[in-house]
C-alpha cells in the first residue's frame, strides 16, 4: 500500500465523502447528486462501466471507499460532456471522474494494466518530453506497452493504416528522430514542477 | 489589414506531418479566403488534452493551457485566442474559466508560470474556429464567396462531442445543433438535419486505448449517414476526422461491413467552394478520396 493511500485512510477514517470533497478535482459537488441517473443513462460506454457515475456518486456517500478507488468504472470516461449538460444539478460530472481517476491513481490504486490509464501516462510523459506530442512515438509507445513480442504483432497489424498515413502526410518518420517540439522546453518543465509541488503541499495541508 | 485577425493555437495534431496536417492546411486556405488573419502564439505548448488529467492532475493541466493564454496575451495583444482543435479549445477555456473562478488557483498557476518569466492576466476569450464563422463572419459572408457551390453532394453534419459540449455555440442546442448544417447549406452541399449521430462520441482518445469499445461506436456514426443517403461527413473537429475516417478498415474487417465513406473538415468544404485548388482544400490528406470534391476543384 502507499504511502499517500495509508495516510488519507488514517486522516479520513471513516468519512469518504469528506475525503473525496478535500481531495478529489470538484469532489465538492458529490453531495448534490440527486439520483436521477440521467449520467449513467447519458453515457456513450455508460455499459462498460461497473458502477455507473450515478452509482459511483451514492458508493462515495456509503463510504465505499475500495470499490471506489480499485474500480475500472471512470476510466471509461471519453471525456464526449454529455452527463455534464445534461445533469438537471449541473455537477460537472466529467471533471469529477476524471478527479477521481486521477485520485486513484495518485493514491496508486488503479487496477493493473488498465488501458487508458497507461495511455494516459504514456501520452503525459510523450507530451512533457518537448511540450508537444510526439505523434509517432506515442503511437509506438502504445503498441509496445506490453513488451516486445505483442507490441511487433500490434505495430504489424496497424502497418497498413500506418503506410496511408504517412503517405497522406498525416504522420512523419522525421518525427522519430527529434520532432515537433517548443523552444523553451525546460521553463515548461520547471513550471510544471512547480506546479505539482503547489498542488502536493495543499493536499498535504489537511494533516 | 484584415477584416478578422486573431491569436492563433494550432495544437499539436495541427503540424506539419501530424494526423490533422489537413485542418491546418485547409484552414489557411479558407482563412486567406475570408480574410482572417492568424497570428500563431509563439512556442505554444501542448494542452495535455482529454487524457492528460490522469497523470497531470489539475493545478499542472490548468497551467499548460495558462502558458498558452499568458503567451498570447504578451506577443499577440488584445487579440481573441482562436483553436482549430476541439479539444486546444475546450482545455484552453476551460482553464481560462476555472482560473476565473477559483483565486487561489489563479495565484497558484501565476506562480508556477513565473518559472518560466511568464504571467497570466486571463482577459482573454477563447474561441473555436467554428465561432469565428458563424459569429463573426456569418453564414451570409460565408454563402456570399462561394464561387463553386457544392451542388449535388449530400453531406452529414458530425459536429462531435467536444466543439459542441460542454461549451458549444452561443444559441446552439447541445442535443441537435445545426450550424454546421448551416454551413454545408451556404456552400451549396445538402445537409442532413436529421443525422442521429451528429452529437454522438466516437470515443476520443478511448480509440487508442479501447478500439473495440470505440469502434462500435465510430461504426454507428458512419452506419447513420449511410442510411442517410450521405455522400460524405463533415466534421470541425481533428479527433473525430481522424477516427471515423482510419478505422473504416478495421471496422469492415471486424463486422463484415462495406464501409468507405469520406470524412473531410468544412474548411475543406469551404476552400473548394471558394474555387481553391484540391491540394489547397489539402483534399491529398484524405485517406479515403473525396473524388466528388476533386472533381469540383479541378473543373
Amino acid at each position: 500500500m502507499s504511502d499517500l493511500n495509508k495516510r488519507m485512510i488514517e486522516e479520513y477514517r471513516n468519512d469518504f465523502l469528506k475525503e473525496v470533497e478535500a481531495n478529489v478535482e470538484e469532489g465538492e459537488w458529490v453531495k448534490m447528486c440527486m439520483q436521477c441517473g440521467v449520467c449513467s443513462g447519458s453515457c456513450p460506454l455508460g455499459k462498460h462501466w461497473a458502477h455507473p457515475p450515478q452509482e459511483i456518486f451514492m458508493m462515495i456517500r456509503a463510504g465505499k471507499r475500495d470499490e471506489v478507488l480499485t474500480s475500472d468504472s471512470m476510466w471509461m470516461c471519453t471525456s464526449c460532456y454529455n452527463c455534464i449538460v445534461r445533469c438537471p444539478r449541473q455537477l460537472p460530472i466529467t471533471h469529477i471522474m476524471h478527479g477521481l481517476a486521477t485520485y486513484s491513481k495518485k493514491l496508486g490504486l488503479v487496477p493493473k494494466g488498465q488501458p487508458t490509464a497507461t495511455f494516459a501516462e504514456i501520452f503525459w510523459n510523450n507530451m512533457m518530453k518537448k511540450g508537444r506530442v510526439n505523434e509517432l512515438k506515442l503511437g509506438l509507445a502504445l503498441y509496445f506497452k506490453d513488451g516486445f513480442g505483442p507490441g511487433i504483432k500490434e505495430a504489424l497489424r496497424n502497418k497498413d493504416l500506418g503506410t496511408k498515413m504517412m503517405k497522406a502526410k498525416r504522420m512523419s518518420p522525421a518525427e522519430f528522430f527529434g520532432g515537433h517540439g517548443i523552444k523553451d522546453v525546460s521553463g515548461l518543465q520547471k513550471m510544471i514542477k512547480k506546479a505539482q509541488e503547489l498542488e502536493e503541499a495543499r493536499m498535504k495541508k489537511f494533516d | 489589414m484584415a477584416k478578422y485577425t486573431y491569436s492563433y493555437y494550432p495544437g499539436c495534431s495541427s503540424q506539419k506531418g501530424a494526423s490533422s496536417s489537413n485542418l491546418m492546411k485547409s484552414v489557411q486556405t479558407m482563412c486567406e479566403e475570408l480574410d482572417v488573419e492568424l497570428n500563431e502564439i509563439p512556442d505554444w505548448n501542448c494542452c495535455s488534452a482529454s487524457i492528460g488529467y490522469a497523470s497531470g492532475s489539475e493545478l499542472p493541466r490548468l497551467t499548460l493551457s495558462a502558458r498558452n493564454i499568458a503567451l498570447s496575451e504578451e506577443h499577440n495583444k488584445e487579440q481573441e485566442i482562436v483553436a482549430t482543435c476541439a479539444a486546444c479549445w475546450l482545455a484552453t477555456r476551460e482553464a481560462a474559466e476555472r482560473l476565473k473562478e477559483d483565486e487561489s488557483l489563479f495565484a497558484e498557476a501565476n506562480q508556477a508560470l513565473a518559472e518560466a518569466g511568464l504571467k497570466l492576466n486571463n482577459t482573454t476569450p477563447i474561441k473555436h474556429m467554428a465561432e469565428v464563422l458563424v459569429e463573426d463572419v456569418g453564414f451570409d459572408e460565408i454563402q456570399a464567396g462561394v464561387k463553386k457551390p457544392l451542388e449535388g453532394i449530400k453531406i452529414a453534419g458530425y459536429v462531435g462531442c467536444q466543439t459542441n459540449r460542454p461549451f458549444g455555440i452561443h444559441g446552439e442546442s447541445f442535443e441537435n445543433p445545426v450550424y454546421l448544417d448551416k454551413m454545408i447549406e451556404a456552400v451549396g452541399a445538402e445537409s442532413i438535419p436529421d443525422y442521429e449521430k451528429k452529437v454522438q462520441c466516437c470515443g476520443g482518445a478511448l480509440a487508442f486505448s479501447e478500439p473495440d469499445k470505440s469502434q462500435e461506436m465510430i461504426k454507428g456514426i458512419i452506419e447513420a449517414a449511410y442510411d442517410n443517403g450521405a455522400d460524405m461527413i463533415a466534421t470541425p473537429c481533428p479527433l473525430c476526422q481522424a477516427n471515423v475516417e482510419i478505422y473504416q478498415d478495421q471496422i469492415n474487417e471486424k463486422y463484415n461491413t462495406k464501409f468507405n465513406i469520406p470524412v473531410v473538415y468544412y474548411s475543406q468544404l469551404i476552400s473548394v467552394a471558394y474555387g481553391r485548388s484540391a491540394s489547397d482544400a489539402a483534399l491529398d490528406g484524405q485517406l479515403i478520396p473525396a473524388k466528388q470534391l476533386e472533381e469540383i476543384a479541378k473543373k
